[in-house]
């Protein structure tokens, strides 16, 4: 909170603020001292926000249209697509609009894993953030499930029978989850109803989230605990706010190039043709953001191995905070352990791109060690690493970067430089 | 620092996506046409639509349904743009079931504009068990529902040749070069001079081939050209935004001792 209390200018505005502190909180979040040093990685939350009000607003203008029913979905899409006004466009940006999301999302939490967002004080940030993550996973899961085409029926038998490698009750987990002895018309029904629910529980998170962030504030590419409000800091509005629409118009302009010129370029092309549970695809492969994680899965002969591997994955980034062992957030200070973080990032694509891939020969080879150095990273590198690295002096502030050791006036261009 | 570590990584990503052609070896890439609905202002050959219509109702429509176009759609701004009489007659060269009355019978009637394209058999069954085995598929979405789209659908039409000793095939299988598998149930049903095509051009097997396979992506995308037009002003709109708003920014910042 900024340090003088807001007092709202009018009588009526502070008997309302008195009884329901709104304006307050409108003051806070335009006063709100943020780092002045932030640089473009971190516009992608506003970007996210953005993306997330996108969704809501086309998903509840397509579900006045869309039919959940196996016989009928795929038809009401088509239905969207040829007779609802500007449908095509509606539904091009919601399908599209997932995509974007993830690739926001993505560098959001590499931009967090660079820059060590996700160490104290900032850990529920950090674990929400991932919350909303492993939601945006199932919306999106569920929400490609829903034309009822090739890839939404066999990508949802694919997902639902890995709970039937749960040792026992399996079997009955599985048929449970899909309200029918196979991926059927209940199964249909459920996912859109879910799927129409889970973004209302992201947009509490993405409340939460915030909320947590504005207790520390915000990390910022030095990675230093700076004073608030001070010289290192610059009000959210205008400075912020103006900084994020402009990096949010420039994701527009590429978010509008794949709707307009090459809207079905990310997703399958299978799924235009209608669900039919007599024909399985030569290749079930899910969409492009959930490859890593299909490639860590299918990397495992085991079934229940792989299902184990493939939510450990997503598991482990929760306790991230405490197999961080360094004492400087910001890689920018850290020479070692940047090296490693590109190579995660190397990794990661790797692992999407063989998961894209049928799972034999040299894609399985890597799928395999891609999976190995995956757990590697956080399990042996991140702790010792974080243990052994001689790490670069530290600026005492962004404005005067005066070293926390010997005296080296030129350091502070230096570390300019870097950020 | 950090530039080069992503040119390390772009390269490495380059070679991994280069070891792609390893995977499918036995399939033949698609011929590729320079269709004139490709690119950021691609928008279809009218008269080409018009006689890829035409294809479709005398050659393809025999088999093939097309359920979720309209008759309407023939006359809309975007596709083949027939005439309002002309839609009518077309529609009215069907007889669509309709019903039931008020006596409870079903009867039928010529078609309206408003009509879905009559689909040549009652169910998927009926089509399957007329056609050896191998359902028809509906040609509505074919386009979009192929990887490779249009190249992908004019390769097969003009993808018929006799099999490579060796290869036996069975009854009411044919070879074609470009299906997955090399074998299709669909016979090589086009002809040079097949169709009297309306305007006067030559009737070739490639030229029906082009204008059926336009017709198609039409069907799939039908809001394409609209699409097109659509885009193209939005990005300048968010072009000329993004830059005003860059030197707001620029201005904004200039009152501190930042950078953005």
């Amino acid at each position: 909170m900024s340090e003088h209390e807001y007092v709202p200018k009018s009588k009526a505005a502070k008997w309302f603020n008195d009884r329901l502190p709104l304006l307050t909180l409108g003051a806070h979040l335009t006063d709100y001292p943020t780092p002045k040093n932030l640089n473009y990685w971190w516009t992608f939350g506003g970007i996210l926000t953005f993306c997330l009000i996108t969704q809501i607003v086309t998903g509840i203008v397509l579900a006045m249209h869309y039919v959940a029913h196996a016989d009928l979905a795929f038809a009401s899409v088509e239905h969207i697509m040829r007779d609802v006004n500007y449908g095509w466009l509606i539904r091009y940006i919601h399908s599209n609009g997932a995509s974007m999301f993830f690739l926001a999302v993505y560098i959001h939490i590499f931009r967090s894993l660079f820059y060590g967002s996700y160490k104290s004080p900032r850990e529920v940030i950090w674990i929400i953030g991932l919350m909303i993550y492993l939601l945006m996973m199932a919306a999106a899961f569920m929400g490609y499930v829903l034309p009822w085409g090739q890839m939404s029926f066999w990508g949802a038998t694919v997902i639902t029978n890995l709970f039937s490698a749960i040792p026992l009750v399996g079997d009955s987990i599985t048929t449970w989850l899909w309200g029918a002895y196979s991926v059927d018309n209940p199964t249909l029904n459920r996912f859109f109803s879910l799927h129409y629910l889970i973004p209302f529980l992201i947009l509490g998170l993405v409340v939460l989230h915030i909320w947590a962030l504005h207790v520390p504030g915000n990390n910022n590419p030095v990675g230093i605990d700076i004073k608030k409000p001070s010289k290192d800091t610059v009000p959210f509005h205008p400075y912020i706010t103006i900084k994020d629409a402009f990096a949010l118009l420039v994701f527009m302009i590429i978010f509008a190039g794949f709707v307009f010129f090459t809207p079905n370029v990310l997703g399958h092309s299978d799924n235009y043709i209608p669900a039919n549970p007599l024909v399985t695809p030569a290749h079930i492969v899910p969409e492009w953001y959930l490859l890593p994680f299909y490639a860590i899965l299918r990397s495992v002969p085991d079934k229940l191995g792989g299902v184990i591997l493939m939510f450990s994955a997503i598991f482990i980034l929760f306790v991230l905070p405490w197999l961080d062992t360094s004492k400087v957030r910001s890689a920018v200070f850290r020479p070692i352990y940047r090296q490693f973080f590109w190579i995660l990032v190397i990794d990661v694509l790797m692992l999407g791109y063989v998961g894209a891939m049928p799972a034999e020969g040299i894609y399985l080879v890597l799928a395999r060690v891609g999976t190995i150095y995956y757990f590697l990273h956080f399990i042996v590198v991140m702790p010792v690493v974080g243990y052994l690295e001689k790490t670069d002096p530290i600026p005492m502030s962004i404005s005067e970067p005066v070293l926390s050791g010997g005296a080296e006036p030129s350091l502070a261009r230096k570390v300019n430089d870097k950020v | 620092m950090i530039k080069s570590n992503i040119k390390l990584l772009v390269l490495s990503f380059l070679l991994l996506i280069s070891l792609k052609p390893l995977q499918s070896a036995e399939m033949v890439d698609p011929i590729k046409v320079d269709w004139s609905f490709k690119g950021l202002t691609g928008t279809f050959d009218r008269a080409s639509l018009q006689r890829g219509f035409q294809v479709y109702k005398e050659v393809c429509a025999s088999c093939h349904s097309m359920q979720y176009l309209s008759y309407r759609n023939l006359g809309e701004p975007g596709g083949p743009e027939f005439s309002e009489q002309e839609v009518k007659a077309i529609a009215a060269s069907f007889e669509i079931e309709d019903g039931p009355d008020s006596q409870g019978e079903m009867f039928t009637r010529p078609g309206k504009p408003s009509d879905k394209f009559k689909s040549p058999y009652p169910n998927v069954q009926a089509a399957t068990a007329a056609n050896g085995g191998a359902y028809p598929p509906d040609m509505s979405v074919l386009v979009k529902a192929r990887k490779g789209g249009a190249n992908y659908i004019y390769s097969v039409l003009v993808g018929y040749e006799d099999p490579p000793p060796g290869v036996t095939l069975d009854d009411g299988v044919y070879y074609n070069k470009y299906m997955a598998g090399n074998k299709i149930k669909m016979p090589n049903n086009l002809m040079d001079g097949l169709v009297e095509y309306a305007d006067g051009t030559e009737s070739t097997v490639d030229q029906m081939a082009k204008d059926v396979t336009t017709f198609l992506a039409w069907a799939a995308e039908p809001e394409l050209e609209e699409r097109h037009k659509t885009g193209i002003k939005v990005i300048i709109y968010l072009v000329l935004l993004t830059i005003l708003v860059y030197l707001s920014m620029k201005k904004i910042w200039s009152r501190i001792d930042s950078e953005v």
